[in-house]
């Protein structure tokens, strides 16, 4: 049973060894979570000690400490499923991200059930990692790809949901924008793209560190999401899946651990969630990510988000004020996740970057890997500010002073 | 070197940038962009008895990248083609006179990049 624990960035900081570190003379102010968030001492210390202690080649050794890697990785996967809701572990497949469990799925599920003709829906906020494969696939078996646009406010337009569902097989869609900050109603549409006999694939890069994620409550098909945007390492995420829809799925990458029997000329494959999981895989990483999942469950995804609303509430009023500035994406916190894009009149977002930089403040700025998106708002680029749990409202001022200096350069 | 990156020669070029515009009669026209910023600059180049007659660009993009442009513009015109077609990078990056992260790199070399594909066709490995 994991203690809970209030949180208060204050707390959380101290957890976290790289808060104590100084940027151009400055205290370290990161605001750049939604590319990758910062990890606690528990992550790193659980990472160092598989290795010191009980690094083995997990799932076949007969000697002691293979075992424990084995248990150590495969507990981790349970504690994932439970975060998640899954109904079984078996359904939580282990990948390096999310873009490598979307290619996953695109790989497997996709070139078995996307024929020529069909067509695949998506969205005009796609992160590339879930529009490239899509758009591989479909130039591959000649399939075709449509989109749900957004509004001005960075809304998915859906009235004519139903009528753009017709004929799709696939609807893949973020839960969360990396860019924009918008929370989609994945339940609803969902329910919508299951009327219309689609499947869904919900890229939850951008949810699963933030709030609470339910797979089976939100009734989706596929879901992906990334170990090192949740206090976890780098090279460990998650795809899940329903068990009937992987039992029914080819395999992926072939290999060691992936099968049961091997002839010459043909093998069997192993049972789930392992038939998707060729190689050796990420141990340490693994473990790190169970470790990751037990530091959030202490405070509570709720807690989590309530957190992250009052900080991006504070900031979009804020930043409001800053003259000369386009803030994107919704203005209601309750849809609007820990990220917020905004360009200004007179600086480009790389000059911004810089300057801030400079006052120890760590801003995203580009195309987010969502060069779609930015045609459809007009814009190169933005600068992106991100929060996590280790962030206070002060930062925000700190933030819009950075802004505030960089006019002065530029004015 | 100085620190400054946004030392205020810089801010200059950026606000008020040399041989900036079109040549109509242009004899090379060049686009170059750097897609991950979305720095983006046209030179036109009007060539004149083995010289560059006269030079002017169009741009946007982040400050690093237009005042490289600007400046870039005041070393090459006048000069024989031979010597710009190899145009040192470093020369640009001197008359800069900042510290240049490598995450800026590209925003400083856009101009003299573009410069290279405008007179020989393609941009050779730098050392």
């Amino acid at each position: 049973m994991i203690q809970t624990r209030p949180l208060t960035a204050e707390a959380a900081r101290a957890d976290f060894p790289i808060m104590g570190r100084r940027v151009n003379g400055k205290p370290l102010i990161y605001l750049d979570s939604a590319a990758t968030s910062q990890k606690p001492a528990v992550v790193i210390d659980i990472m160092d000690d598989y290795y010191r202690r009980y690094n083995a080649n997990p799932h076949r050794g007969v000697y002691a400490i293979s075992e424990e890697a084995t248990a150590a990785y495969e507990s981790a996967r349970q504690r994932v499923a439970t975060f998640i809701n899954a109904a079984s572990p078996k359904e939580v497949i282990f990948t390096r991200n999310t873009t490598e469990a979307i290619n996953l799925v695109r790989y497997s599920w996709g070139r078995a059930n996307i024929q020529a003709g069909a067509r695949i829906l998506l969205t005009e906020m796609e992160h590339h990692s879930n529009l490239v494969p899509w758009q591989l696939l479909a130039q591959e078996v000649r399939a075709t790809l449509s989109f749900l646009c957004i509004d001005d406010d960075g809304l998915l337009e859906l009235e004519q949901l139903d009528r753009q569902l017709e004929g799709v097989k696939l609807l893949a869609i973020t839960h969360q924008s990396n860019t924009l900050g918008t929370i989609n109603p994945i339940k609803a549409v969902a329910e919508a793209a299951h009327r219309a006999g689609a499947l869904v694939l919900v890229d939850g890069a951008q949810a699963v560190p933030h709030m609470p994620v339910d797979v089976q409550d939100l009734g989706v098909d596929f879901y992906a999401f990334s170990g090192h945007k949740m206090c976890g390492p780098t090279g460990i995420g998650v795809l899940w899946a329903r068990r009937s829809l992987l039992e029914s799925m080819p395999p992926f990458l072939g290999g060691g651990d992936m099968i049961k029997r091997v002839r010459l000329n043909e093998a069997t494959w192993n049972d789930l969630p392992w038939k998707f999981e060729a190689g050796t895989p990420s141990v340490a990483e693994g473990i790190g990510l169970g470790a990751a999942v037990d530091y959030l469950t202490q405070f509570g995804m709720d807690r989590i988000r309530s957190h992250e609303r009052t900080l991006v509430d504070y900031a979009l009023e804020k930043l409001q004020e800053v003259p000369g500035i386009t803030i994107y994406g919704p203005r209601d916190s309750e849809l609007h996740g820990g990220a917020i894009s905004f360009t200004l009149a007179n600086i480009h977002p790389h000059d911004l970057a810089t300057l801030v930089d400079r006052e120890g403040i760590a801003v995203r700025a580009g195309h987010h890997c969502t060069q779609p998106l930015m045609d459809r708002l007009g814009v190169a680029a933005t600068t992106r500010a991100s929060f996590y749990i280790y962030n206070r409202v002060d930062e925000v001022d700190q933030l819009v002073t950075g802004i505030q200096k960089a006019q002065k350069v530029f004015a | 070197m100085s620190d400054d990156l946004y030392r205020e020669q810089i801010l200059e070029h950026y606000k008020n940038p040399h041989h900036f515009g079109e040549l109509p009669d242009a004899d090379i026209t060049q686009e170059g962009d750097n897609p991950l910023c979305g720095d983006v600059i046209t030179f036109y180049l009007k060539l004149d008895d083995g010289r560059l007659g006269d030079v002017r660009f169009r741009g946007r993009g982040c400050a690093i990248s237009q005042a490289s442009a600007s400046m870039l513009t005041d070393l090459i015109v006048g000069k024989p083609l031979q010597e710009l077609k190899a145009f040192p990078t470093k020369d640009l990056l001197e008359e800069l006179g900042i510290q240049i992260s490598p995450a800026r790199m590209k925003c400083a070399t856009l101009s003299v990049n573009t410069l290279r594909v405008a007179l020989n066709g393609d941009v050779p490995e730098e050392d």
